[in-house]
């Protein structure tokens, strides 16, 4: 089965957000740069299916510093990557738009992306990218039960725990939700043979953006009561909220 | 004239309540337009009443086909019913199903799209806000001027409305093929040994409790305190406790009388799954954290320092 993985090089949620001085953009010194928390469960997942059934990975990113990320993935087990490079920031239209247009040559049975990207939450490229591709899809899914041979059966979360079970016919498209496995750590053999694999790049020339952005900045806020002090006494107001309420 | 449309939302018999808040956001927007709801599946005649108490008008879309929901088959349906009647917007909740075909039905419309929206403006072109970085920032954006725009809406945000009381249509339409995807069935949540829904203390433990090791911390202060411990997403992503301790929107709601957040930054997936407990303590390293907006009492420090004192203290007055 082969298979290819869209990666998003992005910012962690817990390094140091800011607003950038244009008051438009997220800052970028505070931020630290990994491979996008569901894409890491997304490119375990093919590397799984291909251990199991054999085939290629091939792993996509977009985004001029995109390197890092194909290289992690490239670590853990695909066989190549696909580099977009690209300066400004695309809308999820525009990176579906490029994906596209950079795999147009590749021959696939199954794209997998994450189910959102974990700095702009969009949700939105991997399903963009099956419209554009006219391929059946799934989202948020939770285990991908069985692989035929022209057919998957997943299932895909839906609220309160539950998930519904649906067959796809292949080539489609599904983007994972996470917890879907266990994503192995990248071993300094994996980072070893990482550099003998193929790293290509595919120019695109963007198509315009759909969206503006006209403002960054924190949100509005409610606040606590704060409870101050050092942990003593910390721990003595706490007790003192918790009796007054007849919970101690 | 705006039209505004509104794709409704239901399974296994109930009517999801986003749909009643997007009727409500329609019916903000509309100006002298119309707000207009569709909704889609088997035995629907009950929804579409409902519906009809805070729209316009109700598009019924009926067919045994449509007894669950099929991506295919609704953009299907809806493509047939917008290509006589144009939408200026069309909200989509942004729930596991909207959300999933909500991108697919704008490039079949050709529309700009915006996702997990919070508040619209539709005055001047289409300006929306939402939430970036699981809610530690917001951001204003206005969307390329279109004909049509497709926005999902997060849920909880519009609950304040008035009634219209409109009338209810049959569009006439059934889908026009086989869709290649298949429902098979649901699959209930699994049960363990403990209803976390049920109970009255919950000691919440959160990524920032850093390894399964820490877990028995926890445990410590529940049992001192009478509760259970539960998570968010990632420790049961991780392992550390079972899928049935999960708190938030694809786990459970929980309302006990004391919800003690450790660790948890406070995502809206988590949040909608505990902000109606009757007091909420959050400890969390971070001042901006947005536990902190739904939180009664914060303590903005490291749990490891704040949490063993609290247990020592505790151990003291049992004696
Ligand atoms: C100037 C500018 C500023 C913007 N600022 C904002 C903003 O403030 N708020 C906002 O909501 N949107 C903003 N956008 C839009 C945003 O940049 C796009 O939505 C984004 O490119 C699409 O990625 P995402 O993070 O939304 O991905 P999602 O749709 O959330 O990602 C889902 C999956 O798609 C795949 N994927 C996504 N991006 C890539 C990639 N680059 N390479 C490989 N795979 C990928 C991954 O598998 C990922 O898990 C801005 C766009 C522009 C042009
Ligand atoms: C469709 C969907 C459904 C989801 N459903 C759920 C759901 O049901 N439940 C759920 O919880 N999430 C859910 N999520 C995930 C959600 O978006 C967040 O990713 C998740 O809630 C974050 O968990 P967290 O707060 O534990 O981790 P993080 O966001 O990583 O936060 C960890 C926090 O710990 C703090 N911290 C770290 N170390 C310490 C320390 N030593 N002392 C004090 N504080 C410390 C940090 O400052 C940080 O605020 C869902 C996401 C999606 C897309």
């Amino acid at each position: 089965m082969n298979i290819i993985v869209l990666a998003k090089h992005a910012p962690d949620p817990e390094s140091e957000i800011n607003v950038a001085s244009d008051g438009k953009s997220v800052d970028e010194r505070g931020l630290v740069f990994d491979i996008n928390d569901w894409d890491r469960y997304a490119i375990e997942e093919a590397i799984r299916i291909k251990e199991e059934k054999g085939g290629e990975v091939v792993v996509v990113g977009v985004g001029s510093k995109c390197e890092d990320t194909l290289r992690k993935c490239l670590a853990m087990g695909a066989d190549r990557a696909i580099k977009i490079p690209v300066d400004t920031s695309l809308d999820a239209y525009q990176t579906a738009e490029a994906i596209k247009e950079a795999i147009k040559d590749e021959k696939f049975d199954l794209i997998l992306a994450g189910m959102m990207s974990q700095d702009l939450n969009n949700a939105q490229v991997g399903v963009l990218l099956a419209a554009m591709l006219d391929l059946p899809f799934a989202t948020a899914v939770s285990v991908i039960s069985s692989i035929e041979d022209n057919s998957l059966t997943v299932a895909r979360e839906l609220e309160g725990g539950y998930n519904e079970e649906v067959t796809l016919p292949t080539p489609c498209l599904i983007t994972v939700q996470s917890g879907i496995n266990e994503p192995r750590y990248v071993s300094i053999m994996g980072i070893k043979r990482a550099k003998t694999k193929e790293m290509k790049e595919v120019s695109v020339s963007p198509t315009t953006s759909t969206l503006e952005v006209e403002k960054m900045y924190l949100p509005p806020v409610k606040k606590a009561e704060m409870i101050e002090g050092d942990p003593s006494e910390i721990a003595n107001k706490l007790i003192e909220i918790l009796k007054d309420r007849g919970l101690i | 004239m705006m039209r505004v449309f509104v794709i409704a939302e239901h399974r296994m018999g109930e009517l999801n309540p986003i749909s009643i808040e997007m009727l409500n956001l329609a019916n903000a927007l509309k100006g002298d337009g119309t707000s207009e709801a569709v909704v889609i599946g088997k035995d629907i005649n009950a929804y579409a009443e409902e519906l009809a108490k805070y729209a316009d008008v109700v598009w019924k879309i009926e067919d045994n086909s449509l007894e669950n929901y099929n991506p295919e088959l609704y953009i299907d349906v809806l493509m047939q019913l917008f290509a006589n009647n144009k939408p200026d917007v069309v909200l989509i909740g942004n729930t596991s199903c909207g959300s999933e075909y909500a991108p697919y039905l704008a490039v079949k419309l050709n529309a700009p799209i915006a996702t997990d929206v919070v508040a619209v403006n539709a005055t001047d072109g289409m300006k929306v806000s939402r939430y970036l970085f699981q809610g530690k920032l917001m951001t204003d954006l206005k969307l390329k001027d279109a004909e049509t725009y497709v926005l999902t809406i997060r849920q909880g945000v519009f609950k304040e409305g008035v009634e219209v009381n409109g009338e209810i249509k049959d569009a006439g339409i059934k889908p026009s093929k086989e869709p290649a995807r298949k429902f098979v069935q649901y699959i209930e949540p699994e049960v363990g040994e403990v209803d976390i829904s049920q109970a009255e203390v919950i000691v919440a433990v959160g990524r920032g409790i850093d390894d399964e090791s820490n877990i028995e911390l926890a445990e410590e202060l529940a049992e001192l305190l009478g509760g259970v411990v539960a998570g968010s997403r990632p420790v049961i992503d991780n392992g550390w406790l079972p899928k049935d301790r999960q708190v938030g929107i694809s786990g459970k709601i929980v309302k006990p009388k004391l919800y003690l957040a450790l660790g948890i930054s406070g995502a809206f997936q988590h949040v909608m799954g505990m902000k109606d407990s009757e007091l909420i303590i959050a400890v969390n390293k971070d001042p901006e954290a947005p536990i902190f907006g739904v939180a009664h009492y914060g303590i903005v420090g490291d749990i490891f320092e704040v949490f063993p004192e609290l247990v020592e203290k505790l151990n003291e007055m049992k004696g």
